[in-house]
């Protein structure tokens, strides 16, 4: 069961209206290593992996849908204000036509999301490295987003979304090691 | 509530349960690969009695922040009360 807490995991603020950055933030709302993706792909991975790690995969998919919120907060603040003639001017004209300001799961190119982006293999290893890239890619994607914007309270946002990828990769490959080990241990006599 | 109508203090008792929040977060991702680790244990433990005293004063001000019976509620019921998380 999950429970909702009606809080933020970290402050989002920003300094103006700007659908341009919203469009772009996007796609780690709706994109192959958006929050969403991340969230879901954990959390699923979870019934057929060894006991040792569903701890984690539990814990790290539930924070993903917190960082979803926090994109989420980003992109209904940033759009917020608009009228249509910022969002048309952002590219955001065909979503206006199909959604106004309404969020929706898609990438920042308008691809919606789909289950392809993920991958559960019931290998605990493919499943592990997958996850291991997934958080790097996530980084990455937090870097270029970054660098995108001068807006610095956005930006404070995204360095801390930024550094959870990082923290999550590196319990990623701690798990991996965990496993190794439980391996290894078996080959014993 | 809008966004101006709230207090000052709401901003700096959310960030105070947000800060301790993230320490709790931090440690239990790290406790899940190195369970062995007494010491992070006392510290997890120490910050979840923190925790508790935290949310219970900023649920007394203004309002629950979980439903499902994990927050009482004064009349009316106070959980469909805004402001939600983005509007703040």
């Amino acid at each position: 069961m999950w429970i909702y807490e009606k809080k933020l995991q970290y402050p989002v603020r920003v300094s103006k209206c700007d659908p341009q950055m919203a469009k772009w933030l996007i796609e780690q709302y709706g994109g192959a290593d958006g929050e969403l993706s991340a969230a879901l792909r954990y959390l699923n991975q979870r019934y057929s992996i060894p006991d040792k790690v569903i701890g984690l995969l539990t814990d790290i998919g539930t924070e993903e849908f917190a960082h979803l919120e926090m994109i989420a907060t980003m992109v209904y603040k940033l759009t917020k204000d608009a009228t249509v003639e910022q969002l048309k001017a952002a590219g955001l004209g065909d979503h206006y036509v199909n959604h106004d300001r309404a969020l929706y799961y898609n990438n920042a190119a308008g691809v919606p999301w789909t289950a392809t982006y993920i991958q559960a293999k019931g290998d605990p290893i493919a499943d592990l490295y997958e996850d291991i890239a997934a958080e790097e890619k996530a980084r990455a994607t937090y870097q270029w987003l970054i660098d995108m914007t001068d807006d610095v309270d956005l930006q404070d946002g995204l360095k801390f979304l930024r550094e959870r990828e990082i923290v999550h990769s590196l319990r990623f490959r701690e798990a991996v090691e965990i496993l190794k080990a439980e391996q290894g241990a078996k080959k014993v006599f | 509530m809008k966004e101006n109508q709230l207090p000052e203090h709401y901003y700096t008792m959310l960030e105070e349960l947000q800060a301790v929040d993230f320490v709790l977060v931090e440690l239990n991702l790290y406790l899940d690969t190195h369970p062995f680790d007494g010491a992070a244990i006392q510290q997890y433990n120490q910050c979840a009695q923190k925790r508790m005293q935290l949310a219970h004063q900023f649920q007394m001000e203004f309002g629950p922040l979980m439903p499902f019976g994990h927050a009482f509620s004064k009349h009316p019921w106070q959980w469909v009360e805004t402001p939600w998380p983005w509007q703040v």
